[in-house]
């Protein structure tokens, strides 16, 4: 297999994972990663349910399109979700796990990876999102402790996307979770 | 420009520089997001165009049938039981040579209810006359879909371009859109030998007898055989006519230029795998990984699949030893409709003394079982290392029974 970065993404339906995914996607692309492949992987959505999708980044051209079962990083938008099992399965050793926790860093040990955690729902609240609005500030928590994407492209992609839906207090609630990231593991 | 979305959009996107000038559609998943989107174009004014809301697939090609004896450019598109439920008025449109272009999402067919990926759907539609081009990416949807209108026009048969449920219909990947300009110089305006018009009435597709007779001004019309062997002349020629299609969309484009297949190692291939749709891009991966290993392998990944271009799939695949068919579809009570083609494709007209590569056949992701790269590794490296036949029937992977 081609060399790609594997980004695996668990959060529940309507906290949109597949949004977040998307954005980094479009920033990838744009420093420099022609091949990059989103693929949410489809149940039976209800709001709620847990969700996955899969982000695949290469220089080359991504031509497997089936669901990452050796992730480098994984992104968790609901903490509550890793004890509900099969999260950080596959997780490369000195993997990145990266989680929306209002917990301590502490609590958080998975073999030798690094842990990222930040409590996105208050930082989101504080930078004038309504409450639950996680897809924007995670991209931040994810930036802090993945050097390879500059924040600077992210802040962009993120405003573009959010178009006329509040551009500025999600480009404002990323940077905050970018500066309250704790790292450890 | 290149931009990052979905497959579903890729297709509207086609569509819309098509300037495709009627839909009618239903909502089915994986489809819907296709269609919400041109309608979003039509709303908007961002595509002129008439929408045209049905209660059901069956009249959504019904009214694509009535726009386009009008002479308008039609577009339909659905998955699984919608196209399913439109499969009387498949046979009639491609009977009355009507060049609609439809998307098929591809979604397994009930019973039991499946939302999921196979090809089961379009495949069923096979014998219906019309053409059917099957796409592995977000380039080849939206290309796909402008080329289909060309070839579709050109020789008067509608055409289905199957992608992918989920797979690539909800997967976001980077494509190029082609400006307006551009598809407007190599797609020229839909203008029919023949469109209703009130000032100058006609009867279409009447009650046809079985033998020629002669019509109200003394000349012999045709017999009904004569009016289905002329589908099938126009549809064997119609290969031809893909490969110009191709010709020009890669010489304007600078993309494509495979009308009939796209190859992977298969240059001195002693064994090539055969496939359909995003499955084919999968396989490389495990091409790469047995190459690595030793083994001279291959992949073929069939675009043109009706009509079939049988001389050219021979000529592919003649040389190897085996050939391998991996297919998420089955002509149940006998074995993957593609399998049976290429078995076909590769029986010479004048008979041969020469040795025929052996063709193995499995049946996979049905219904959105997942596809591992270890199990499609598994079996190809089974099929390319084993003396042993493996017998008559398909074999299955990933079946847990």
């Amino acid at each position: 297999m081609k060399e790609s970065i594997q980004i695996r993404w668990h959060g529940r339906g309507g906290q949109g994972a597949i949004t977040a995914a998307k954005i980094v996607a479009k920033a990838m692309f744009q420093s420099g990663y022609p091949g990059v492949a989103m693929v949410p992987t489809f149940g039976t959505e209800r709001r709620g349910a847990p969700v996955f999708t899969s982000l695949k980044i290469s220089k080359d051209k991504i031509y497997d399109l089936s669901p990452i079962e050796r992730p480098d990083i994984v992104v968790v938008l609901d903490h509550v979700l890793l004890e509900e099992g099969n999260i950080t399965n596959g997780l490369k050793e000195g993997g990145i796990l990266v989680v929306n926790s209002p917990c301590s860093l502490e609590e958080y040990h998975y073999n030798g990876c690094t842990v990222a955690i930040c409590d996105i729902n208050s930082l989101a609240i504080k930078a004038g999102l309504p409450e639950g609005t996680i897809n924007s500030g995670i991209i931040g928590a994810l930036a802090r402790v993945w050097k390879l994407v500059d924040m600077e492209v992210l802040i962009e992609a993120i405003k573009e996307e959010f178009g006329d839906r509040r551009p500025e207090q999600n480009a404002l609630a990323a940077q905050l979770a970018y500066d309250n990231t704790l790292i450890g593991g | 420009m290149h931009i990052i979305d979905s497959g579903n959009v890729a297709a509207a996107l086609g569509v819309k520089l098509s300037r495709a000038q009627v839909i009618a559609a239903y909502p089915i998943t994986p489809q819907t997001p296709l269609t919400e989107k041109l309608s979003e174009f039509i709303e908007s004014g961002d595509m002129a165009a008439e929408y045209v809301p049905v209660e059901s697939e069956h009249s959504a090609l019904a009214v694509c049938i009535a726009a386009a004896s009008t002479g308008a450019r039609a577009f339909t598109a659905t998955s699984a039981n919608g196209l399913l439920y439109m499969h009387e008025q498949i046979h009639w449109a491609a009977g009355a040579r009507l060049p609609l272009v439809m998307c098929v999402v591809n979604r397994g067919v009930g019973a039991p209810w499946t939302i999921w990926n196979d090809h089961q759907d379009s495949i069923s539609q096979r014998d219906t006359g019309w053409m059917q081009l099957y796409v592995n990416d977000h380039q080849q949807i939206i290309d796909g879909v402008i080329k289909a209108f060309m070839l579709a026009e050109e020789v008067m048969i509608p055409i289905m371009v199957c992608y992918d449920g989920y797979l690539l219909s909800h997967t976001y990947m980077p494509f190029e859109v082609p400006s307006p300009d551009q598809v407007d110089a190599f797609l020229p305006p839909y203008k029919p030998a023949y469109a209703l018009d009130p000032a100058n009435p006609a009867n279409l597709n009447t009650v046809t007898m079985p033998d020629v007779r002669l019509d109200t001004r003394g000349v012999t019309a045709h017999g009904y055989m004569e009016i289905r062997y002329l589908l099938q002349e126009d549809l064997l020629n119609a290969v031809d006519v893909m490969g110009s299609v191709e010709a020009r969309f890669k010489e304007r484009f600078g993309r494509g230029g495979d009308p009939f297949y796209e190859t992977y190692r298969c240059e001195d291939a002693r064994f090539i795998a055969v496939s359909l749709g995003s499955l084919s891009y999968h396989l490389r991966e495990v091409i790469d990984r047995l190459r690595d290993e030793g083994i001279k392998v291959g992949i073929m990944s069939v675009h043109l699949y009706r009509p079939f271009p049988a001389d050219a799939i021979a000529q592919g695949l003649a040389d190897a030893e085996g050939v391998i068919v991996f297919e998420k579809a089955l002509s149940y009570g006998y074995e993957g409709a593609l399998c049976s083609d290429i078995k076909a494709a590769l029986y010479p007209v004048n008979g041969s003394k020469k040795k025929r590569p052996f063709v193995h056949n499995y049946i996979l992701g049905l219904g959105g079982r997942e596809i591992k790269t270890a199990h499609l590794h598994e079996a190809l490296l089974n099929s390319c290392t084993s003396k042993a036949s493996a017998g008559r029937a398909p074999q299955w992977i990933g079946l847990k029974i």
